[in-house]
């Protein structure tokens, strides 16, 4: 996005609906309490167990927080696609394709969306509230870490988007499939992967690198080590798994629009 | 500025076969379709729903790769270099807009010169024209959403005239519209190819052919059928003419050479001839009429174009009885 | 009742056209299903294999119940009538020669029945074949258990029917459809079961229409108590009193203001 036209792009679009004032607040109201009701659910949760999957509850709101984060960046980016299903049926996305720019910049810039800023923030307090009760030996890469993680967890997860809403191009009705997939992930990182199953775990957190969005960046703040017998290094590698995500999230995107303008099948 | 050699375009089609079963099944949109456009042309390009104009504009553009075949457009192959080529033309699709909706028609074009680059003195004239001969002062702070069909018809036209294109691609633009609108657009792309812009439009409304298009090219399952000046053709595919005669007083006419039918309305006062061309003319008709009767007014009809286009879709489909499958995406 | 009959029919025929989308949403139920069983029975375990009364076999039984019970009732995504309501077309609604708030229910109930095949069994049976599940002992349960869904799709529609109302008054009622989706998890019990809740938070609840709508019929289902029946049934005459007068209002506001 280092191009101007991005930026004006974006510009404008934020302009726009920042014109909705009152809609805009109660969207973004609801962003905050969507992540809210959900911390709630932990804390109910804690009101019974003193342990989730092998951590406290400050370890656990710690990791949410992080996937809360970059959940709300993937969503504030990517969450468009969702609206591939119609740009393509109505055409939309012929002019898409019309434009001297790239079809997928041009999807994640042309209807961001703003009201998602809401999860951010709500992300940010919490991650803020775990990080002062939760014992952490700050080290200048652990302060680094906490900044980074969140972003390269966006990443990874805006990755699973482009990849699952790609899908679209094929099947056009898979909309409520590529849901799973991305609020799946959500949902998925928000836990330590220690409570899921060896298949539902080995499906989300490593074929999608669910697991490197909160839970390995966590344990690399907290010094703790896998209780499933990782090596300590992983939670340092979010970004490259981000890099690796993003690029081959990339090349499918121009496999599909490939496919979809007829030499991909 | 466009040529196109033996293209060719299939689909794969999917058809249900019982609960769970599907058949795919190659569909041909356009096949071996060739043709030249040369720069300052205006070429209008017809054909029913489904035959495949709007398959060839989108190779033409770059949204669809053929399956075979070659495209050069401006000198440029639209499937691989799709960006390069929409620096070059202007595309206007009559039912999707691309102009965002909910931005002013002003912020539109405003971001439309950064994403094709075009430095603000060229674009503040290019606008300023636009604004001008389309008309678009009054409603340039309007949400694209609250302007009626022609207004924003004419935004469109503008956002795709705003990098100074050498070829305008328009599909359809005037569907939709009331006749005043309609007149209006017509008029301006008249005027933007007289001054040198080349003009390739898809349309059903004939009049727009009539109104613009010296030059005309009718497709129909996939293949071109005809391709020339509009003259030609439709003395090509209708060898009569009708010469309309109005008497002063109501009479019979006599029997006239090359003449094959003669109606007559309002009780004799109105006489049509219908002559061949290959007989007679116009002109030894008249001379023959005068000599008879006393002619108050007479008049020679062209047939029409829809006329024309009808004749020809029923030329091949008496040719060929096994119409092939064709998709129209 | 005959017009009622028809319009059963007509809402189950017209969702049953959907099939892709509903295996596409099929899929979506279950891995949401999962994803919520497996938070849920972890915490179950580490309190030493009851939380609440609530055994890994009930834990798991509470969650696909709840993932079918969602489509059935249709937590989300009703915006028929407040999309008419937005674009004026509701005016045809309105003169129409029948009572608008039972003709709906009467679509609505065609919608669920087709739900029930769609919705309501496959994410239960997957879980029944696939997970420790905790079947009915009494077999008195099962008619409760239906008497009990039908008096949480009809409280549903309650409630979406006067959110939907609301766009009479706000124009635009989709701030209070997102406020809708994003809380009625947690208030329904869906995403937790309510006996989780400390005390108060619990009473707090049973005064509120919302366990009604999930959290009553898997307490019957899971023979916890019987009190929800009567909670439901109060809430859903309540909610389609309200209902009515609501419309009652609105119906009077279009006639003033000349639709």
């Amino acid at each position: 996005m280092a191009e101007p036209v991005y930026r004006k792009i974006i510009a404008a679009r934020v302009r726009s609906q920042m014109s909705y004032r009152a809609s805009f607040a109660v969207e973004c109201l609801s962003q905050v309490i969507a992540q809210a009701f959900e911390l709630v659910v932990i804390l109910v949760l804690f009101t019974r167990i003193n342990a989730l999957g092998g951590f406290g509850v400050d370890e656990v709101v710690l990791m949410f927080a992080i996937a809360a984060i970059a959940f709300g960046f993937a969503d504030l980016v990517a969450g468009q696609l969702d609206d591939l299903p119609t740009f393509i049926r109505s055409g939309t996305f012929d002019a898409v394709l019309l434009r001297p720019l790239g079809t997928l910049p041009q999807m994640m810039s042309t209807d961001i969306r703003l009201r998602r800023v809401g999860r951010v923030f709500a992300g940010v307090v919490t991650l803020a509230y775990a990080l002062t009760h939760v014992n952490i030996d700050w080290t200048p890469w652990k302060v680094l870490l906490v900044v980074v993680a969140p972003l390269a967890g966006g990443v990874i997860l805006g990755s699973v988007w482009v990849v699952a809403c790609s899908v679209c191009f094929w099947l056009i009705e898979s909309r409520e499939l590529a849901n799973s997939v991305t609020y799946g992930s959500g949902a998925f990182t928000s836990y330590p992967i220690t409570v899921f199953s060896k298949g539902l775990r080995y499906l989300m957190a490593y074929v999608v690198p669910g697991a490197f969005v909160a839970y390995y960046p966590s344990l690399a703040l907290l010094g703790r080590s896998d209780p499933l017998g990782a090596p300590g290094w992983i939670g340092w590698i979010s970004p490259l798994v981000a890099l690796v995500a993003a690029a081959f999230a990339g090349a499918f995107w121009r496999f599909a629009v490939r496919h979809y303008r007829g030499t991909g099948s | 500025m466009i040529e196109v050699r033996q293209l060719r375009r299939e689909f794969r089609v999917a058809s249900k076969k019982g609960r769970f079963r599907r058949e795919y099944k190659t569909v041909v949109a356009v096949d071996d379709v060739s043709f030249d456009v040369a720069a300052g042309e205006a070429v209008g390009y017809v054909g029913p729903n489904g035959a495949g104009k709007s398959t060839t504009i989108k190779m033409l553009t770059g949204i669809l790769v053929p399956t075979g075949g070659t495209v050069r457009v401006n000198g440029v192959d639209p499937a691989r270099q799709r960006k390069e080529l929409a620096r070059r033309i202007g595309v206007v699709f009559g039912q999707r807009s691309q102009l965002w909706w909910d931005l002013p028609l002003r912020d539109s074009f405003a971001l439309l010169r950064s994403i094709y680059r075009v430095n603000s003195s060229d674009h503040g004239k290019r606008l300023e024209e636009c604004v001008d001969l389309l008309e678009l002062a009054p409603f340039l702070d309007t949400p694209v959403r609250q302007l009626s069909l022609g207004q924003r018809m004419r935004g469109e036209v503008t956002a795709a005239l705003l990098h100074a294109p050498e070829l305008l691609v328009l599909d359809e633009p005037t569907i939709g519209l009331d006749l005043e609108s309609k007149e209006r657009l017509r008029e301006f792309l008249a005027g933007l190819n007289r001054r040198g812009t080349t003009l390739l439009l898809t349309t059903h409304d004939l009049d727009d052919i009539e109104r613009l298009c010296p030059r005309l090219m009718v497709i129909d399952h996939g293949t071109v059928l005809a391709d020339g000046p509009l003259a030609e053709l439709r003395a090509e595919v209708t060898p009569e003419r009708v010469l309309v005669i109005d008497l002063r007083e109501p009479l019979n006419l006599p029997p006239l050479p090359g003449v094959t039918e003669v109606r007559s309305e309002a009780g004799g006062l109105r006489h049509h001839l219908t002559f061949r061309r290959a007989e007679t003319t116009a002109a030894a008709l008249i001379t023959e009429v005068v000599r008879h009767v006393e002619v108050h007014d007479l008049a020679v009809v062209e047939p029409e174009i829809d006329d024309v286009v009808r004749r020809l879709y029923a030329r091949t489909s008496a040719a060929t009885d096994s119409t092939p499958d064709v998709v129209d995406l | 009742m005959r017009v009622h009959a028809d319009l059963i029919i007509a809402g189950f025929r017209r969702y049953s056209t959907y099939r892709q989308a509903m295996l596409a949403g099929m899929t979506t139920n279950v891995v949401f299903g999962l994803l919520r069983a497996a938070v849920l029975t972890a915490a179950v375990r580490t309190a030493s294999g009851t939380i609440a009364a609530y055994d890994i076999a009930a834990t798991y039984t509470y969650v696909w119940l709840g993932q079918g019970l969602l489509g059935f009732v249709l937590l989300w995504g009703d915006t028929t009538l407040a999309t008419r309501v937005r674009t004026g077309d509701v005016v045809v609604d309105l003169y129409r020669p029948w009572n608008l708030q039972t003709a709906m229910l009467a679509e609505d109930v065609g919608r669920a029945g087709y739900a029930v095949v769609t919705r309501l069994v496959p994410p239960i049976a997957f879980g029944a074949l696939l997970f420790p599940f905790r079947w009915p002992e009494h077999p008195l349960t099962w008619p409760l258990f239906v008497v009990s869904a039908l008096l949480a799709l009809v409280t549903c529609y309650g409630v979406r029917f006067l959110i939907n109302l609301a766009t009479f008054w706000l124009l635009d009622n989709r701030g209070l459809v997102s406020f809708w989706n994003v809380t009625s998890g947690l208030l329904c019990g869906m995403v937790v079961p309510v006996a989780f809740y400390p005390g108060w938070a619990q009473v707090a609840l049973w005064a509120t229409p919302f366990p009604a709508l999930l959290q009553a019929p898997i307490n019957v289902f899971l023979e916890r108590d019987y009190f929800s029946l009567a909670h439901q049934a109060f809430w859903a005459v309540a909610l389609l009193v309200a209902g009515h007068l609501v419309l009652r209002r609105a119906v009077r506001k279009v006639v003033v203001q000349g639709g």
